[in-house]
């Protein structure tokens, strides 16, 4: 049977706020354990929760940047349940009223189309702690240093049908909870994380199947992952005529499979109840005007700008809207040389090849978007041609801290455009190679298109690079064909 | 010095006719004598209250001291004090030392008043006599085979006893006008909101309020001119103005207008405290004060609303007691869940399982909507009562509990011992102030007249307490304590 993947995601962002969202403790990662925990995220008898007027604000920046609705009023209940590395015995979430209502978000395909997901809500909630399980022989430990750090939970309908749509999805969070500055979406960090809703349904059916859930998928390929083998998993069930467990999986990737955590009959009854410590959330309209007036420029409107006025294809616009440090390293490089074209063929070609074999994003790029930039304007100018840039351009990636143009200047790789000194070298090619001219002649008109490519190399190879082949070309061709 | 309220005791130390030390080190040695018959002190700091009297007295003599400088109190042992055992009268408890200080702890401490110690309480204020405490049961100074009331029995009582002119307790149902009324002292509940709850034990959080239990409405004034305001800390604290409760006291109460609830004065109410709170209704009449019949019809409904919100928010609120970060810890877990079920199982009283039983129970699936979510509509009816009778009276008046104290022991069923908040209980789901005042005794056993008033009315009912407080003088009986 032909079986359709059905597919729903909770992303769970980190805000990146300075402090907890109900304390004043710092969110910072990476700090010596339990030294980022306040007595409010210990819990401490007596101890209340206040929440973070900055964290609201950038929920609320994430609602209408996904053109949520954004509901008046908003509450924080109790989700309860015990574990030890959640100090109240609860968490202090959101259920029956979100911050942030339904909205929409737009993601890319491979092939360049374009899809709207309906985001079902997203909610404002409190991260837990951490059990560390290893090297404390056979005990846990607890670090409460993530206790208390702002959560907003991105929760989708089941729109998606793949797991590259999935992907595309989580792509596309990414890029709007980094490009409104609310998140490092650091997934290594687990500033972003996933739970994937699966379910398999007869192509055609509308009824949807029993749901897998699998738990905090932390980077976009293993989402890709879990899902293409949570798929298979449960296609080869169906087919052999089993049902689905409705249950909570958990991916590892080290075997690259899911297995189950717990199954429905052993969920939870986390009874919810408003927080009494917090009162409602009241937003009026004024407030969240204003938060629209600090929106930035959103990845879709930048791709559109970027396809409508500069001219890229939906694939360019595409990747380079794919973070908004690399959007914003395209444009000031764009801007310094003029053209787009050519800005979108380095920074995807040359530079983001060269950042991936290092491993490195663009924000640790040892070429910044000035010297990019240029580099490139020497190329549109014709100071340099294309070969002379590639060697500037691995200069430059050494970082000695000089300018294209002092790499230009110190190597002598300014070209020759000078007609007379190109005319000469071009004559000495033709007489140093009468076999070569004499098949040249012979030739029929679409074999010389190829031919001339020879002459050329030969010149290039005189002048040392420094001649301008698109000049080159014209020159010899003119000369050749007038031996015709 | 021990009979004196805290106005005179600060007239007294401005004057110069003793220093702090002097009252408070008189104040240690009556603890140390009288209070084993009694039990109110959990904890009692007397080397710190030395050196905080030492300090006032110091601060006196520059002219730096504020009107509260060198005045003892003691506090519920719910409010967090840094330093110092803070044990919510739970064995759970029982280790935890405090490190920070409670707002309302901090602004008294601030205001130079010197804290003697600790005092005993229900568990995690769960009770109305004091018996559901780890330490013990407090004993009624005016008789001890009596119960003082709770849960807040242990302030009521060492401020009945002459221990400490004044002490502050919490109300979350009952817990300082009950006591109040059993000790015949004057407790105040301010309005939700009035003052923060930061530091404060939680018990039932949209209902617990921390107010004060002294000997008189004047000393109750006194100690809210600094405990109430907005705290950044408690986001349900309410942003608005403290006016000077003591400015006003003596407003002569010609044309106040007295409701009686005649819910209040039903079955289930002792002839005699009725006789009383009638007796001390007449005497506002004699002040000038007109008084009509009004009905709060949802009356009959706030105990059960009560029994499912307080425990649904118990429930959760306690959940923190779960031996992992600080407090009791069962030896040797075997496991995760062994950990949790015996360190909950020896550190938590018969009352608290009940109340995170009934709590667990009324918030589960299934269960929400005809409990909790039902309870919550009682909740805005009850509400709605007391709006609608303080569009008609200026306050109401009708006694703090049923009976007066009752024996040790007599109430061995919770549900009688509920029935005892009867009065006290839809006070604090409505969120309004309410004060108790000595106005009686029955077989010398107090009688407190209870007076409600609408949403931060404390100061008008503080007048109100005041001015009888002048025509009359039981609030100046005290019990019999052999010396």
């Amino acid at each position: 049977m032909q079986w359709e993947p059905v597919i729903g995601l909770e992303v769970h962002v980190q805000l990146s706020t300075c402090s907890k969202i109900f304390s004043g403790a710092s969110t910072a990662f990476g700090a010596e354990p339990n030294t980022q925990a306040c007595g409010i995220d210990l819990a401490l008898p007596g101890t209340l929760p206040v929440l973070n007027e900055n964290a609201v604000a950038m929920a609320v920046r994430f609602g209408l940047a996904i053109n949520a609705e954004i509901p008046e009023y908003s509450v924080f209940e109790r989700k309860n349940y015990f574990y030890p590395d959640l100090p109240k015995g609860y968490q202090t979430s959101q259920m029956a009223h979100p911050v942030v209502g339904r909205g929409e978000v737009d993601i890319t395909l491979g092939d360049g189309t374009i899809k709207t997901v309906r985001i079902h809500h997203a909610h404002m909630e409190e991260d837990a702690g951490k059990s560390l399980h290893e090297d404390y022989s056979g005990m846990t430990g607890i670090d409460l240093n993530r206790a208390g750090t702002p959560l907003l939970e991105i929760v989708s309908e089941p729109d998606m049908h793949s797991a590259e749509e999935a992907s595309a999805y989580i792509k596309a969070i990414h890029a709007i909870v980094t490009y409104l500055g609310i998140s490092d979406g650091n997934m290594a960090e687990g500033s972003m994380r996933c739970d994937v809703n699966v379910s398999l349904r007869p192509k055609g059916q509308e009824k949807l199947g029993t749901r897998a859930e699998i738990k905090n998928v932390n980077s976009f390929r293993f989402v890709e992952r879990a899902i293409a083998f949570e798929i298979e998993r449960q296609a080869e069930i169906l087919e052999e005529g089993g049902k689905i467990v409705q249950e909570t999986r958990l991916y590892d990737p080290d075997l690259d499979e899911t297995r189950s955590m717990r199954t429905k009959e052993e969920a939870n009854d986390y009874r919810y109840f408003p927080c009494p410590d917090l009162l409602p959330l009241m937003l009026d309209e004024a407030y969240i005007e204003h938060q629209r007036s600090l929106l930035p420029e959103l990845p879709s409107e930048k791709r559109q700008r970027f396809v409508e006025s500069l001219g890229l294809s939906t694939y360019d616009a595409n990747v380079l809207t794919g973070s908004r440090p690399l959007a914003e390293y395209f444009e000031a490089v764009q801007k310094l040389c003029g053209d787009a074209k050519m800005a979108a063929n380095w920074v995807q070609g040359d530079l983001l090849g060269r950042l991936n074999r290092d491993g490195l994003d663009i924000t640790q790029s040892p070429v910044n978007a000035e010297q990019l930039g240029g580099l490139l304007l020497r190329i549109s100018d014709d100071t340099i041609n294309g070969k002379a840039a590639k060697q500037v351009f691995a200069d430059l990636w050494e970082c000695r801290g000089e300018t294209a143009d002092e790499i230009i200047e110190s190597r002598g790789l300014k070209q020759v455009t000078d007609t007379g000194a190109i005319e000469s070298l071009c004559d000495q090619v033709i007489a140093d190679n009468p076999v070569q001219v004499t098949q040249y002649r012979e030739a029929t008109e679409d074999k010389r298109g190829k031919m001339i490519g020879f002459f050329v190399g030969q010149v290039m190879k005189a002048s040392r690079g420094t001649a301008n082949p698109p000049q080159v070309n014209a020159m010899l061709k003119e000369k050749l064909d007038a031996l015709l | 010095m021990h009979d004196k309220t805290l106005a005179e005791l600060a007239r007294g130390l401005a004057a110069g006719d003793f220093s702090s030390r002097e009252l408070t080190s008189s104040l240690l040695e009556r603890v140390k004598k009288h209070d084993p018959a009694i039990n109110s002190f959990i904890t009692v700091t007397d080397e710190q209250a030395l050196k905080d009297a030492d300090a006032a007295d110091t601060l006196r003599h520059k002219g730096e001291a504020g009107i509260l400088s060198g005045l003892p109190l003691a506090y519920k042992d719910i409010f967090c004090t840094e330093g110092v055992r803070t044990s919510a009268g739970s064995k759970m408890l029982d280790n935890f030392i405090a490190p920070y200080n409670a707002t309302v702890v901090e602004k008294l401490r601030h205001a130079g008043t010197v804290s003697l110690g600790k005092t005993n309480m229900d568990e995690f204020a769960m009770g109305s006599s004091n018996e559901n405490s780890y330490y013990g049961p407090v004993k009624n100074p005016w008789n001890p085979t009596l119960v003082p009331g709770g849960s807040s029995g242990g302030s009521a009582a060492a401020v009945a006893a002459g221990l400490v002119p004044a002490a502050l307790g919490t109300d979350t149902g009952g817990s300082i006008r009950q006591p109040a009324a059993f000790c015949g002292i004057t407790g105040l509940k301010p309005t939700y909101g009035r003052v923060s709850r930061y530091g404060m034990i939680a018990y039932a959080s949209s209902l617990d309020q921390a107010g004060p239990m002294a000997r008189t409405a004047e000393d109750c004034a006194m100690l809210m001119n600094v405990m109430a305001g907005h705290d950044a800390r408690d986001s349900t604290s309410v942003a608005r103005n403290v006016p000077d409760y003591t400015q006003g006291l003596d407003k002569p109460l010609n044309g106040l207008k007295i409701g009686l609830p005649v819910e209040y004065f039903g079955d289930g109410l002792s002839p005699e405290v009725e006789t009383a709170v009638r007796e001390a209704v007449r005497v506002y009449e004699s002040l000038g004060a007109q008084v009509i019949d009004v009905s709060l019809p949802h009356t009959s409904m706030a105990i059960p609303a009560y029994y499912v919100i307080a425990p649904a928010e118990a429930s959760s609120n306690l959940s923190r007691y779960d031996g992992v970060r600080f407090g009791h810890r069962c030896d040797d877990p075997a496991d995760l869940e062994d950990l949790y079920k015996r360190t909950r199982a020896e550190g938590f009283g018969d009352e608290v399982k009940r109340r995170i039983l009934i709590g667990t129970h009324t918030l589960s699936e299934g269960f929400f909507d005809a409990y909790y979510r039902k309870a919550q509509q009682v909740r805005r009816l009850i509400r709605q009562d007391f709006l609608d009778a303080f569009s008609r009276v200026d306050v109401l008046m009708g006694p703090a509990a049923p009976t007066t104290a009752f024996e040790l022991g007599a109430k061995a069923d919770p549900v009688q011992m509920y029935l005892q908040d009867i009065y006290t209980i839809a006070i604090n789901l409505a969120g309004i102030p309410g004060i108790s005042v000595p106005a009686g005794l029955v077989d010398n056993r107090p009688v407190g007249l209870q007076i409600l008033g609408p949403h931060f009315g404390e100061a008008h009912l503080l007048n109100v307490a005041h001015v009888y407080q002048q025509a009359t003088d039981w609030h100046q009986r005290r019990p019999e304590i052999k010396e």
